[in-house]
């Protein structure tokens, strides 16, 4: 049986063109990834050890 | 003396004579017996042995308490002082799945489950490398992490950034795949055109695995030790206009965070 993949890395990735900017959709969710990740790593309160009172 | 003891020098009354009686053991110069002479010569600061002088220069820039600290400062309580041991954990992943891939050869991880998974593991381990890297350069970038003596600091992880991306570059394309054979034709076009696609060959396999397995992980990862002591040397970078202080982790201490380096 074949397996079954999330995303066919094989097949070509689809592109967004917006004006001169062209991006494939796989980079443009990594980018976004990385955004949210800044974000929420400034924004989210970090939890306080045991030793700090 | 037994009969059956081969050597008498190891005869177990022997040595507990020699033991007994240091004075009658004939050491030449009886350093350690003198009660003149430094017990432990690695810290007469007068010599001038290589490794003395070597020694007492790793002691001054990095003593063992700056390279494995007890405490930290209090700013460093935030996620994004998060992201440079998060890129470490999965440069170590990489390390360790890397070296089964190389071992055990494309035979096995591109026909066997395990080594399906553990070609996966590798892949996906480089993806979380970059995007954890990334947030953590935006974050140093963002509160100016070059202050205060730590260029070299920001210098060596550019260096280890720029070394990574052709880390990665030359691990696209062994995968022994159509998509490494498109990576590597693209790529030829682009470095024929820059004058460097005969010195730097793409599409020459052999080429391409030995600096991605061997010289190229290995530059990477002197450069991130380097940036690591660096950063326990110089200490880390407090968020712009913040008072430096810092917190205990022994729970003994357990109080309140005290103001340091003013």
């Amino acid at each position: 049986m074949d397996p079954i993949y999330l995303a066919g890395v094989n097949d070509p990735a689809t592109y967004i063109n917006w004006g001169w900017l062209s991006i494939s959709v796989p980079n443009l969710i990594v980018i976004l990834i990385m955004i949210v990740l800044f974000a929420l790593a400034i924004l989210l309160p970090f939890p306080k050890g045991r030793d700090r009172s | 003396m037994t009969a059956d003891s081969p050597n008498p020098a190891v005869e177990p009354d022997n040595v507990q004579a020699v033991v007994d009686s240091p004075a009658d053991v004939d050491t030449g110069s009886s350093v350690g017996l003198d009660p003149t002479v430094d017990p432990d010569p690695g810290i007469d600061p007068s010599s001038s042995m290589w490794t003395s002088r070597l020694r007492r220069a790793w002691m001054s820039k990095l003593p063992p308490d700056e390279l494995l600290p007890d405490r930290q400062p209090a700013y460093v309580a935030s996620w994004i002082y998060v992201f440079g041991v998060l890129t470490l954990a999965a440069f170590l992943v990489i390390l360790v799945t890397g070296l089964v891939l190389a071992f055990a050869g494309p035979a096995w991880y591109h026909t066997s489950s395990p080594g399906l998974f553990t070609n996966s593991l590798h892949f996906w381990s480089v993806q979380l490398f970059f995007v954890f890297m990334v947030v953590h350069l935006w974050g140093k970038f963002w509160m100016a992490a070059w202050r205060g003596r730590r260029a070299m600091t920001w210098i060596t992880g550019v260096v280890a950034f720029l070394a990574s991306i052709g880390t990665a570059f030359t691990g696209y394309l062994v995968q022994t795949n159509f998509d490494s054979q498109w990576i590597s034709f693209e790529a030829k076009d682009g470095l024929n055109a820059v004058g460097i696609g005969a010195f730097f060959n793409v599409a020459n396999l052999g080429q391409m695995l030995l600096l991605h397995a061997c010289l190229l992980p290995l530059v990477v990862g002197v450069i991130a030790v380097w940036h690591v002591l660096l950063v326990r040397s110089r200490g880390v970078v407090p968020p712009i206009d913040t008072v430096d202080t810092e917190f205990s982790v022994t729970p003994a201490d357990g109080a309140s965070a005290t103001e340091v380096r003013p």
